[in-house]
């Protein structure tokens, strides 16, 4: 089996596990404020990091090049408040226009 | 059937679903096939988990790495779990049916008809729940299909639209001061690891800036 469908078939398993037991332990096991607090934080550093490595890497270099202009438009979309739509296809329709200027 | 809470949940759940298409398309760009992708979203069903998993091994990490920072980002799905258990007090097959569909989306309208009482939260959780497992599946597929027929990801800009939909997804959540600050040391972090570090690992690693923001808090309140 290929490592697609290992990381596919792991993260399926745990994300049911983790809502499931949601629903299983009783609540005060884990409404202590600090594993609350650093639950919250978890997503901003790990959905951030993403954002870094998918707009500024290749392979294992550091690169600028049309995404970076697709992510700053994003920017400017979320600024204006615009839906999560408009701020994925503006960022699509910037990168992909300087793709073919190149 | 309560037409208002109907409304609120359809409200929610079109949109929500309707970026499926973003996942699908990514996924496929990733090099995961289409009945892959399909998969994913019906099994795992948490979007921030699902980009997270394609995004690491798309860039080449492990199937560990990759797993685990999807699984980091479906923690939260664990404290819905935990909020919507006393409300909908369901059990065996219909807890796991309520189980797979505790999302941000399903526990949000619920609570938000706190004041309406829990039969309002009941119906709001499963009007949600059940409607954006429908259209985000819907569009997962439309998404993989559309990007099949494309080719090169970059000549569509989807090499932009996935670190957008990262950020769309990570913008809200950066309300305060203590926030915004994790946010750019763990951008700094992940690139300054990447030269070096096996792919994934700059990203699950800021896993622990998290945990010492989280016990440091107060620092910057």
């Amino acid at each position: 089996m290929d490592a697609l469908w290992i990381g596919l078939i792991a993260t399926s398993i745990i994300a049911f596990l983790l809502k499931y037991l949601g629903h299983s332990v009783p609540e005060k096991w884990l409404s202590h404020p600090r594993v609350l607090k650093i639950n919250g934080l978890i997503p901003i550093a790990l959905l951030s990091a993403l954002v870094a490595v998918q707009t500024f890497t290749n392979g294992k270099s550091l690169v600028i090049d049309q995404r970076l202009a697709g992510l700053a438009v994003a920017v400017i979309a979320l600024i204006l408040r615009a839906p999560f739509a408009v701020v994925v296809l503006s960022a699509a329709a910037t990168s992909a226009g300087l793709y073919h200027l190149q | 059937m309560n037409r208002a809470t109907l409304a609120q949940s359809l409200s929610v759940s079109l949109p929500v679903g309707a970026y499926g298409i973003a996942f699908g398309a990514a996924s496929v760009a990733a090099g995961f096939t289409v009945l892959q992708s399909c998969l994913i979203s019906l099994l795992t069903f948490s979007g921030a988990s699902q980009f997270a998993l394609v995004g690491v091994m798309g860039s080449g990490g492990t199937a560990l790495s990759a797993t685990a920072t999807a699984s980091l980002l479906g923690t939260r799905n664990l404290l819905y779990g935990l909020q919507m258990a006393p409300v909908l007090r369901t059990r065996r097959m219909k807890k796991v049916i309520a189980a797979q569909l505790t999302i941000d989306e399903s526990t949000g309208v619920a609570i938000s008809l706190e004041k309406n009482g829990r039969e309002s939260m009941r119906q709001g959780f499963w009007y949600t729940g059940i409607g954006v497992y429908t259209f985000w599946n819907l569009f997962t597929l439309l998404g993989a299909l559309g990007a099949q027929a494309m080719g090169d990801p970059a000549a569509f800009g989807l090499d932009a639209a996935v670190p957008a939909a990262f950020l769309g997804l990570v913008w809200p959540r950066l309300t305060g001061k203590t926030e915004r600050l994790l946010a750019i040391s763990a951008v700094a972090l992940a690139l300054i690891a990447t030269p070096y570090a096996p792919a994934g690992v700059p990203i699950i690693s800021t896993a622990a800036l998290a945990v010492f923001f989280g016990l440091r808090g107060r620092v910057w309140r």
